[in-house]
């Protein structure tokens, strides 16, 4: 017999009930909730007279819809309010923990999800949101959902899946200094198209994967979804334990070392076989940095910008052939479920420390979660920022998808941490570059796109 | 759910690849507008000039695309985020059914939960459906799901639980919660395999 990959393993462990054709039902051990899409669910719920089944199984947040603005308490409109009153009173109603806005504990979903430890290995953790991959990063097997099917998670603990193709992308070599997890994923994106990964489960394998810290294996899985996977995750190891162990809501005592047992039964066997397979050599990667309205227009920092997608190249305001380097910013936005975590702002913070953003750049950092807000103002990470001018804010998803009102102005350029460099997606005409912290925090400084190597 | 009966209705052609949920609906429009209000706003970013007049060059502002109830688009049709309000802005606009040679995965379900119907057809026999529905005489489109076929002799491939779904307009809620003692027997003996996982 062969052997058996992790993605396989997990969900098996899973099955509830096999519906046929290849569609099988699925037990749900977590359910993160946020204000946009939970709330939504909660009076779906509501109207067909349903209860949630097991609020026990759910942690919620706060994070799309509330102000980042510093020593903001609420949203930026009155339907904001609406709806976190909303989220509040049915959340409470049902018995869900919510962590509120100005309590540890508040912040991404895709950030304090782990940073809680609610975030386990072989855990299925399901989430209103596509980057709900990101929980991957602990192997789990995680995925984000729409509407309908959050309500059915509220209203059953499960949900119906028909079972995807598995995929192993190994990172081999060790990465350049300057090159991050962030390149790393981005890379890949660039190699097999947006739509690469579609009908796969993902696993990152390889030197470079098991090189990164949790943080920056978070950022890999992150962006599975931008490559057409809505699952992506990494082996548990060492590595995932010390960072699990002593979390809130982690195993703790004797059930800590029984769960670690089982853990350690989850990694793919030596032998498994996978649907298809794809490497990325990580030692010859450049900081990688988007030009076009896809996450799969990217470029390393050094090249040109390609020949190709005219729509896409008028919409970003670029020239076919020039280099990227040297293309003046208007905005940087450090922050989203991507790179916002301790280290990413560490890594800005190496950058930016004791030098200023450029006069004609506004640069935004918001961290991920209240924790690490706290954790890097006792660094003193904040002054550093402040002292550049930036401004340092409170936790949210902010300006990734700007559904709170944080938008970067038509025809601006933002270089940003985030995702997502869709046409508008930080706002209308908004021309966004994803990229790194420390790339961002580059840029801010310079003006412009800069080569972080040589920076 | 409403069933999904055999469509015979405008095809709008949409060739445009990697079409996102952004693009779809915009976030703003996520945050409590009515279901039924949301076809105002679909595709709100190309459809409309600045200043809110309509685009003519947008394909659903062209006369004889108004109505249509069909999109025949390009590969990756919903890439992105997970809104469901997505769905709902098309289902909004009167679009019952949207081919394409593959979709994003999270809006692929989030159409079956509504009554849309996804259909995945080979890059080639696409390119020929836009070709058709482009052409200046272009005919009606034929969506038959019970004989799973389109404009009568292409068939199309979709799984029997979402096309049975589909015809009788079920509703997977309704389906699972019949599944309880199922689900009640899967975390009694999970709970004994991994106390971890209930608090």
């Amino acid at each position: 017999m062969t052997g058996r990959t992790m993605f396989d393993k997990i969900w098996d462990q899973h099955v509830v009930e096999d519906l046929g054709d290849g569609v099988q039902l699925l037990h749900v051990d977590r359910h993160l909730l946020h204000e946009l899409s939970g709330q939504r669910g909660q009076l779906d719920l509501k109207k067909r007279g349903l209860a949630m089944r097991n609020p026990e199984l759910a942690v919620g947040s706060m994070d799309h819809v509330i102000s980042t603005a510093p020593g903001a308490k609420g949203g930026n409109f009155p339907w904001a309010d609406r709806m976190i009153e909303s989220y509040r009173a049915e959340s409470k109603a049902a018995g869900v923990k919510i962590y509120d806005i100005g309590q540890d504990g508040q912040g991404i979903v895709h950030v304090v999800g782990p940073e809680l430890g609610f975030t386990l290995p072989g855990a299925t953790l399901l989430c209103g949101d596509s980057h709900t991959c990101t929980h991957g990063a602990l192997g789990a097997l995680a995925w984000g959902i729409g509407t309908s099917e959050l309500t059915h998670v509220l209203a059953t603990q499960t949900i119906v899946q028909q079972k995807p193709k598995t995929m192993r992308a190994s990172f081999d070599g060790v990465p350049a200094h300057g090159v991050t997890a962030k390149d790393m994923i981005l890379a890949l994106i660039g190699q097999i198209g947006t739509a690469g990964g579609m009908g796969y489960a993902v696993e990152y394998a390889g030197e470079a994967i098991r090189g990164l810290d949790m943080e920056g294996r978070m950022t890999v899985c992150n962006l599975s979804i931008e490559l057409g996977a809505k699952i992506g995750m990494i082996a548990p190891d060492e590595k995932t334990y010390a960072f699990l162990k002593g979390r809130r809501h982690a195993p703790a005592g004797a059930l800590w070392e029984q769960a670690i047992a089982h853990w350690n039964t989850l990694p793919s066997d030596a032998d498994a076989v996978f649907d298809k397979e794809h490497r990325v050599d990580c030692a010859r990667l450049a900081p990688q940095i988007t030009w076009g309205t896809s996450p799969e227009d990217v470029i390393g920092v050094d090249g040109r910008i390609p020949d190709r997608k005219p729509d896409a190249l008028a919409y970003m305001g670029l020239a076919a052939g020039a280099p990227i380097a040297g293309t003046k910013v208007d905005r940087v936005f450090i922050g989203s479920c991507t790179n916002s975590r301790l280290p990413d702002l560490r890594a800005a913070g190496a950058i930016v420390r004791g030098r200023k953003a450029a006069k004609h750049v506004e640069a935004w950092v918001v961290p991920g979660s209240w924790r690490i807000k706290q954790d890097a103002e006792a660094e003193g990470l904040h002054e550093i920022f402040l002292d550049a001018g930036f401004q340092w804010r409170e936790a949210g998803c902010s300006m990734c998808l700007g559904v709170n009102g944080d938008l970067v102005a038509p025809l601006a350029r933002c270089v940003s941490t985030s995702n997502r460099n869709f046409v508008g997606r930080q706002g209308p005409q908004a021309r966004t570059h994803l990229a790194s912290p420390a790339m961002a925090a580059a840029a801010a400084i310079a003006g412009e796109i800069v080569d972080i190597r040589g920076f | 759910m409403e069933k999904f009966k055999t469509l015979i209705a405008v095809a709008a052609p949409f060739p445009q690849k990697n079409v996102d949920t952004d693009l779809i609906i915009r976030i703003e429009r996520c945050t409590g507008t009515p279901k039924e209000e949301l076809g105002k706003y679909a595709f709100e970013m190309v459809r409309y000039l600045p200043g809110g007049a309509d685009n003519p060059a947008f394909v659903l502002n062209q006369p004889r695309y108004r109505g249509a109830q069909i999109l025949v688009c390009g590969e990756f049709f919903g890439t992105g985020s997970s809104r469901e309000v997505a769905v709902w802005a098309l289902a909004s606009l009167g679009i019952r059914c949207v081919i394409a040679p593959s979709f994003g995965q999270i809006f692929f379900s989030n159409c079956l939960q509504n009554g849309l119907l996804p259909i995945v057809l080979s890059p080639s026999l696409v390119l020929n459906l836009i070709e058709n529905a482009s052409a200046p005489d272009a005919p009606q489109f034929t969506v038959d799901l019970e004989k799973q076929l389109v404009n009568g002799t292409i068939p199309f491939d979709i799984a029997p639980r979402h096309r049975k779904m589909l015809l009788e307009g079920l509703d997977e809620i309704g389906l699972t919660l019949a599944l309880e003692p199922r689900i009640a027997a899967f975390q009694a003996a999970d709970r004994a395999r991994r106390p971890w996982i209930y608090p």
